[in-house]
């Protein structure tokens, strides 16, 4: 046990601790401010509340949350799952294999095909479409890493999907198949309860890790004009290129609170579920 | 009417196994009609391409005057209830029965009107607010017919309906199955691999072999009158004892004595044949004196079976068995004879398994 607290201790709650104290700072990265630094109390904060910067990030990360995340990869994730149910041998194997490769493909290398994809000059999309010289990237940037993103992700909820779809029993569907239901009437009736605990799931780990993701950087670098700045790039561009550490801080500090909220908000939610049934 | 009438029925699977292999039957309107045979015979193949849920590779099938070879398995008036009653979790009881009404857009107050009416001839009065997972096994299985009933099928499919029971509550379970059928008048079919509930359930039975129907006929037929050794053997709580021999002057040689030819076979066989002869052991006597045409035999195994008891005694170099009332059952190792009924032994031929007479 002691091991691990310490390891906890040392990694997790210390870190922790130090960005509350930093919140309250005003350290800097460069200047008199990095040497050091004064406690500010709750300057620090007051100014991020103020800031419509601040709230339009966390308007982007909202949308992009919801789009990339609890829509995009929720909905095509379960699609493809539930398309590959009735399929077998190799077109399963290939389908599989592709979404599973954008899944495991490291980050950095697939940025970099997706720059290559969208390019405005040599872009593989515009060959495709026949729309040379559109700069996919500046002119729709939150589309732009809403679908890369979507595309990265998706493989979690094929598989997740994949082995909730697996648990259904099979007499069930063919009960409401007797009954006269229709696909869409199996799927409301039959699937989507049995698989309602394997849903939240999906949701509360999709939601939290698109809204922490710092990936989309490499594509837009929250750009053009912080269009696509989402909280994780926010954070950063205040930070490190901006120098203000202590400023940073106290908004990973609301990331933080923000993230524990989603999680205790859908353990409730899985609790209540479980008292009921 | 709600006749079922399959002509010349296949069920292929990929790879050229046949489930089902070529299937006449037709099961008259309001009969309770049972699938019976051993795993993977294609009973409950057959069963599932009545539902509408296998779809049918060669041949018809008719539910009425309608062909319904290739429709969807909503659009046959069929239901069915599930060897695991497949009753939906999340729904109460009375959505549960009431669901088939819901598809077919019933409104709700009708639909749990309904339901309760159905559940009510199913004993299974105050408990609709319930979920599945707070009912007892019988109460599922009751749900689960409440469910199959509530549309006023045409025809009702039962998939192995008491085999999730216990062995206290199945004998219940098939008598109250027994008078709700009785009581519905609809055409029902059931597979079984339990040749004592098919006895004791169905006004007639099939019963089935790698996808081939053996033998169709009433329970008393087809226990008195196996058309071949597997039906023979397979029907019976004991199975039937068959003895491959010869036919001699005196009947049939078992050991050194003979038993009487089967009432049924005279003229049909001659001295010298070689055949099976079959008997079953409640239609054999055992006595402690010597009986006329009785051959002399010594217990080997004495298993109580309650009321009576089931001797496994050596003839020669057979085995024959024996069901005898309790208070004359003798013990291991005493020596008797054993009779057979004329009336209620068989000769089937050695080659083709089939009965001679």
């Amino acid at each position: 046990m002691a091991p691990a607290l310490a390891l906890i201790g040392l990694f997790l709650i210390f870190p922790a601790l130090w960005t509350v104290y930093l919140g309250m700072t005003d350290y800097r990265l460069t200047g008199l401010a990095a040497a050091d630094p004064t406690v500010v109390g709750l300057e620090n904060y007051t100014s991020i509340l103020g800031d419509p910067g601040f709230w339009r990030s966390l308007r982007l990360t909202l949308v992009f949350v919801l789009a990339s995340g609890v829509l995009g990869q929720t909905l095509l994730g379960f699609s493809i799952a539930w398309a590959l149910r009735r399929l077998s041998g190799p077109v399963k194997s290939v389908v599989e294999t592709l979404v599973l490769a954008a899944w495991v493909v490291p980050s950095s290398v697939g940025a970099f095909l997706w720059l290559a994809l969208l390019d405005r000059r040599a872009g593989t999309l515009n060959a495709l479409l026949g729309t040379e010289g559109t700069a996919w990237l500046i002119e729709h940037p939150m589309a732009g890493i809403v679908v890369f993103n979507i595309w990265v992700g998706t493989a979690f909820s094929m598989l997740l999907f994949s082995s909730a779809l697996n648990g259904v029993p099979p007499s069930q569907m063919e009960s409401a198949r007797m009954a006269g239901a229709t696909a869409w009437q199996q799927l409301r009736d039959v699937v989507l309860p049995n698989i309602r605990a394997h849903i939240l799931t999906n949701t509360l780990l999709i939601t939290l890790w698109t809204f922490n993701t710092f990936t989309p950087y490499l594509l837009t670098a929250g750009g053009p004009n912080d269009e696509s700045a989402i909280l994780p790039v926010y954070i950063y561009r205040t930070a490190i290129p901006g120098g203000q550490l202590g400023m940073g801080a106290a908004i990973s500090l609301i990331m933080l609170l923000i993230n524990l909220v989603i999680a205790l908000a859908s353990m409730r939610v899985g609790r209540e579920r479980r008292r009921r049934s | 009417m709600s006749t079922i009438t399959t002509r010349g029925l296949v069920k292929e699977y990929p790879g050229g196994v046949r489930g089902v292999d070529g299937f006449d039957v037709t099961i008259e309107d309001g009969e309770f009609f049972a699938l019976l045979g051993p795993s993977g015979c294609g009973k409950t193949t057959l069963l599932r391409s009545i539902a509408g849920l296998e779809a049918i590779t060669e041949g018809t099938l008719h539910i009425g005057d309608r062909d319904v070879t290739n429709a969807q398995p909503g659009e046959r008036g069929v239901a069915m209830v599930f060897q695991d009653y497949a009753l939906f979790p999340h729904m109460d009881v009375a959505d549960n029965i009431a669901y088939p009404l819901k598809i077919r857009k019933v409104p709700r107050t009708q639909r749990r009107q309904r339901a309760d009416e159905v559940g009510a001839g199913l004993a299974l009065h105050g408990l609709s607010e319930r979920r599945p997972g707070q009912l007892s096994g019988g109460q599922q299985q009751r749900v689960a017919l409440a469910r199959a009933v509530a549309t006023q099928p045409e025809v009702l499919l039962l998939d192995e309906p008491l085999s999730n029971l216990d062995a206290r509550l199945r004998l219940e379970a098939r008598t109250f199955l027994k008078v709700l059928q009785r009581d519905l008048k609809v055409t029902t079919v059931f597979v079984t691999h339990d040749q004592a509930e098919a006895l004791a359930l169905a006004d007639r039975i099939a019963v089935m072999q790698s996808g081939r129907l053996q033998q169709l006929g009433a329970p008393h037929e087809v226990f008195q009158r196996p058309v071949n050794t597997f039906v023979a053997s397979f029907i019976g709580s004991n199975p039937m004892n068959l003895v491959t021999t010869t036919v001699t002057q005196a009947g049939v040689r078992l050991g050194d004595g003979a038993v009487r030819l089967p009432e049924t076979a005279a003229g049909l066989v001659a001295p010298g044949d070689e055949v099976v002869w079959g008997a079953r052991p409640e239609y054999l006597r055992w006595s402690v004196e010597r009986l006329d045409d009785a051959v002399e035999a010594r217990v080997e195994v004495v298993e109580n079976l309650g009321a009576s008891v089931l001797l496994t005694a050596t003839v020669g170099d057979h085995r024959l068995q024996v069901v005898v009332p309790e208070e004359d059952a003798p013990a291991a190792g005493a020596r008797g004879w054993v009779q057979a009924n004329a009336r209620r032994s068989l000769l089937f031929d050695p080659r083709t398994t089939e009965l001679i007479g």
